[in-house]
């Protein structure tokens, strides 16, 4: 009995610190639309903050708390100073682009965190007066525990005051359901965002500090709680604080219990729960129906045209220099040039749900991922030769798209973008935590091509055929009916709705072909590299592909091959460097804030008028 | 021309505004002086909607000049134009659906005017006397009149020295009608003055003083509504 009380109030004191981090995420989104990708940096480096904080002060009865109090005030100014110096700027710009100047912070935070802390795991000081335990029936809880269980209502009570009580928070609210009204109606927004910017971040950084006796800080805090807190905000419904609560609480009860039934992935039940809530209540369990967006429509996409003749004949001489490389490059350069192509192939498979599909992902490393782990399980442990390997393992993973895919579909726009990087990240905890099965950290290696395609020339004609084909299948794919139907459901839900297309039928089809196409990429990547890790599902590769689209811009086609040309490139060049996170980092923001249609698309603006057939 | 201060409240010259590369107003020019209530007449998509957004910068007209008590102010944010006294009600309403009536008052309240008693949720009530009783009741649980009559409250509580108000009684019953332009009509003796858009003429002719008729993004006629010419207004009013 004591056991299970005691594994309720771990529940609740785990639930504390995912509240807060969840609920500044959900204040942030609700009024300027970002999802702020660098709150879970915010997070960890509340953390470290505090640490260095009440390591730093003079000890005495409050300097635990002061340090945690100023760590959280430092993070809030650091939210301030992030939102006035660079997301000022991007209001404007799509959203994809904001989102992806937050993951250059995240980058950016992550190797100056590495760099002032170090790589080290750091344990978290004791509170004083609080560092024993009470018992409960025979089991024991840190004194702590019950102080945290504490602190988050009391929290929860002090928002809702101000949201509801002071002029700010109605402010807050009118401008999170309306923008351009409460502008219209003579209120200076700038000054809100910062301040909300500046809440929202103070409460990430105290989500950090606090859970700090408990956890402690290391460097993979960032992306862990930030899907976490996804989960929490699309579980308990967008811009309710309430329901992030509670959605904290169901999720803290979760991996408290669940650690008892499933060892290996707390997150599969978290996934589970989600599922169901998705089911039933698909604005989560407080939110509502989100208000429809009044803010003039962003300009759409230049209409995509089948291709001219001199484009063709473009495509045709960058054919025959493909053929011809071999002849040239040597055995790097065409390892290097086959991973390019695999890239552009998942990359196209992206581009196809999100630009014609109007569905962004965060989460496409789980398909390509998905495609190399089904290949590398397969051929470890039921030995199948390469070319049955790339038949089922692009299947499977379509079958996998295919189940996320359905849940995805149900929600749209940054809802639906959360929920497949929650995907994500729980395929790659299954891979990551499941040793067992799939080697853990250590990867499956030794995975090679049949005897003729080892060959690494032939393998890359083998590569490329299959790479070219597949781009050239998704390209027919949007010129088809259904591709056509895609644009429409993408451009007006409403309007094609009543005219009585099944515009989530079309969605998850779609999802489901990019999926396969992504494992398809997938697995021959398995076999180019002859070994597989889970990075290659980790979130930051479903980063990479979304920046080599956006590289390479998201209006065109041949956006997605150049980009990830432009993007391995630079990859390999950088990655040798020292802190090369924070150079990447850096490049992804100045890229965002000079060419926001992207590289290929600035530069096909210009090029354009070449590229057209003459009238 | 461009320069030279007048007399009028709100100037509005040659605007050419676009939605992306569709240009939707040409030379669009109209001016209101202080005290007068003015009507824009004109068909669905004529423009009337695009114009007033263009003078409260919600769009970004690409060229002309809106001044408003003589400062232009066609490059300014909205917050700052409604802060110069220029209040917006906007034809689909977008009452804060979330918020309560209070709250979405509470929203538009600015600092009173010189010279000018400030608005208050109490004078308000007294102006529109269905909403106070439902003071604690969220927006969204409003009928269409009472959301009108909200978002003109709400306008109001910025102390205006003029209202643009877009379609006011589109979707409302005859009664709620009347009572609106009773409540124009008091507005109009707090000297507030008033710019509106229209398709109900003859609602327009109980509370307005001079018409623009708008054609295609561009005012093809302009006259008091006592000598409004039937035959122009068919021509370019009627479907
Ligand atoms: N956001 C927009 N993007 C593109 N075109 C638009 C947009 N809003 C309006 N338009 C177009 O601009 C033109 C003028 O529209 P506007 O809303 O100003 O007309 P209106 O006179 O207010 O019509 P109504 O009486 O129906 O309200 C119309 O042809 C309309 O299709
Ligand atoms: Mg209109």
């Amino acid at each position: 009995m004591g056991f299970y009380i005691v594994q309720t109030l771990t529940g609740l004191s785990d639930a504390s610190s995912l509240f807060l981090v969840a609920c500044g995420l959900s204040l942030i989104f609700g009024v300027s639309r970002i999802v702020n990708m660098a709150h879970g940096s915010f997070y960890m480096v509340g953390a470290y903050l505090a640490y260095f904080f009440i390591d730093k002060l003079p000890q005495g009865p409050f300097h635990f708390w002061i340090g945690i109090l100023l760590s959280a005030l430092a993070v809030g100014l650091i939210g301030m100073i992030v939102e006035v110096f660079l997301l000022r700027r991007l209001y404007h710009a799509p959203e994809l682009f904001i989102l992806f100047a937050t993951f250059g912070i995240v980058l950016i935070i992550q190797d100056l965190s590495r760099w002032l802390f170090g790589a080290e795991d750091i344990l978290g000081q004791q509170a004083p007066g609080l560092s024993s335990s009470i018992n409960i029936m025979g089991s024991y809880i840190p004194q702590y525990d019950i102080a945290l269980i504490i602190i988050a209502p009391l929290i929860l009570l002090g928002l809702w005051l101000l949201l509801t009580k002071t002029r700010w928070g109605i402010l807050v609210r009118a401008a999170t359901e309306d923008r351009e009204m409460t502008d219209a109606l003579g209120v200076n927004q700038t000054w809100l965002f910062t301040s909300v910017f500046f809440l929202g971040s103070f409460l990430a950084g105290l989500g950090g500090a606090v859970q700090l006796p408990k956890g402690g800080a290391d460097l993979l805090m960032d992306l862990n709680i930030i899907a976490t807190a996804f989960v929490i905000v699309v579980v308990g419904g967008m811009g309710s604080i309430p329901g992030a609560y509670l959605a904290a609480v169901i999720i803290g009860e979760l991996n408290a219990f669940g650690i008892l039934v499933f060892p290996q992935s707390t997150l599969v039940l978290m996934f589970l729960v989600m599922a169901v809530v998705l089911i039933i209540r698909p604005y989560g369990l407080l939110g509502k129906e989100e208000a429809p967006e009044h803010d003039n429509a962003p300009a759409p996409e230049s209409i995509i045209r089948p291709a001219s003749r001199r484009l063709k004949t473009a495509g045709a001489v960058f054919l025959a220099v493909i053929l011809a490389l071999p002849a040239v490059a040597n055995t790097f350069q065409l390892v290097l040039i086959t991973e390019i192509a695999l890239f552009a192939l998942a990359c196209m498979s992206l581009y196809f749900i999100m630009g014609p599909g109007g569905m962004v992902s965060f989460g496409h490393a789980a398909y390509f991922g998905g495609g190399a782990y089904f290949a590398a399980l397969m051929v470890h442990y039921l030995h199948t030769p390469m070319e049955l390997t790339l038949f089922l393992a692009p299947l499977l993973t379509g079958c996998l798209a295919l189940i996320i895919g359905w849940f995805c579909v149900q929600l749209s726009g940054v809802y639906l973008a959360m929920l497949t990087l929650a995907f994500a990240q729980i395929c790659w905890s299954i891979v990551f935590q499941w040793g067992a099965v799939t080697g853990g950290d250590d990867g499956l290696l030794s995975i090679w091509p049949s005897a003729w395609a080892s060959n690494k020339i032939i393998f890359y004609y083998l590569a490329m055929t299959l790479c070219i084909g597949g781009i050239l299948i998704l390209r027919h794919f949007i010129f088809t009916p259904f591709g056509y139907t895609l644009r429409a459901c993408r451009d007006s839900a409403l309007r094609v709705d009543s005219i009585g297309i099944n515009l989530k039928r079309h969605q998850w089809f779609a999802f489901s072909i990019a999926g396969i196409f992504a494992g398809l990429a997938g697995g021959l990547y398995v076999f180019l590299k002859g070994s597989i890790f889970p990075d290659e599902m980790a979130i930051s590769r479903s980063f990479d592909f979304l920046f080599m689209v956006l590289l390479g811009g998201v209006n065109s086609l041949f956006g997605p091959i150049a980009g990830s040309a432009a993007f391995t490139w630079l990859h390999d060049t950088i990655s040798r460097i020292n802190l090369w996170q924070l150079i990447l980092g850096s490049i992804f923001i100045v890229l965002v804030v000079a060419f926001p249609q992207g590289i290929a698309g600035s530069i096909g603006s210009r090029l354009n008028k070449y590229f057209r057939d003459p009238a | 021309m461009t320069d030279q201060k007048n007399n009028y409240l709100l100037d509005v010259t040659d605007l050419n505004s676009f939605y992306g590369k569709a240009q939707i107003l040409f030379d669009m020019t109209l001016r209101i002086n202080r005290g007068e209530v003015v009507v824009l007449l004109g068909r669905n998509g004529a423009g009337k909607t695009t114009t007033f957004k263009s003078i409260m910068g919600i769009v970004k007209p690409r060229s002309g000049k809106v001044r408003f008590k003589n400062k232009e102010i066609q490059s300014l944010p909205p917050f700052k134009t409604c802060g110069l006294g220029l209040g917006y009600v906007p034809e689909d309403r977008r009452v804060f659906s979330r918020l309560t009536i209070l709250e979405n008052l509470e929203v538009g309240r600015q600092p009173a005017r010189q010279g000018r008693p400030a608005w208050t949720a109490e004078r308000l009530f007294e102006l529109f006397p269905n909403l106070a009783e439902r003071r604690h009741q969220n927006g969204g649980n409003l009928s269409g009149g009472e959301q009108q009559m909200l978002t003109i409250a709400r306008t109001l509580m910025g102390n205006p020295e003029m209202i643009i108000l877009d379609e006011p009684s589109e979707g409302l019953a005859p009664v709620i009608v009347d009572q609106l332009a009773a409540t124009l009509l008091k507005l109009k003796n707090e000297k507030v003055s008033i710019l509106l858009a229209e398709q109900n003429l003859s609602f327009a002719k109980r509370v307005c003083d001079r018409a623009y008729l708008v054609y295609q993004g561009t005012v093809c006629h302009e006259s008091t509504l006592a000598e409004l010419d039937n035959d122009q207004y068919e021509k370019y009013c009627s479907l």
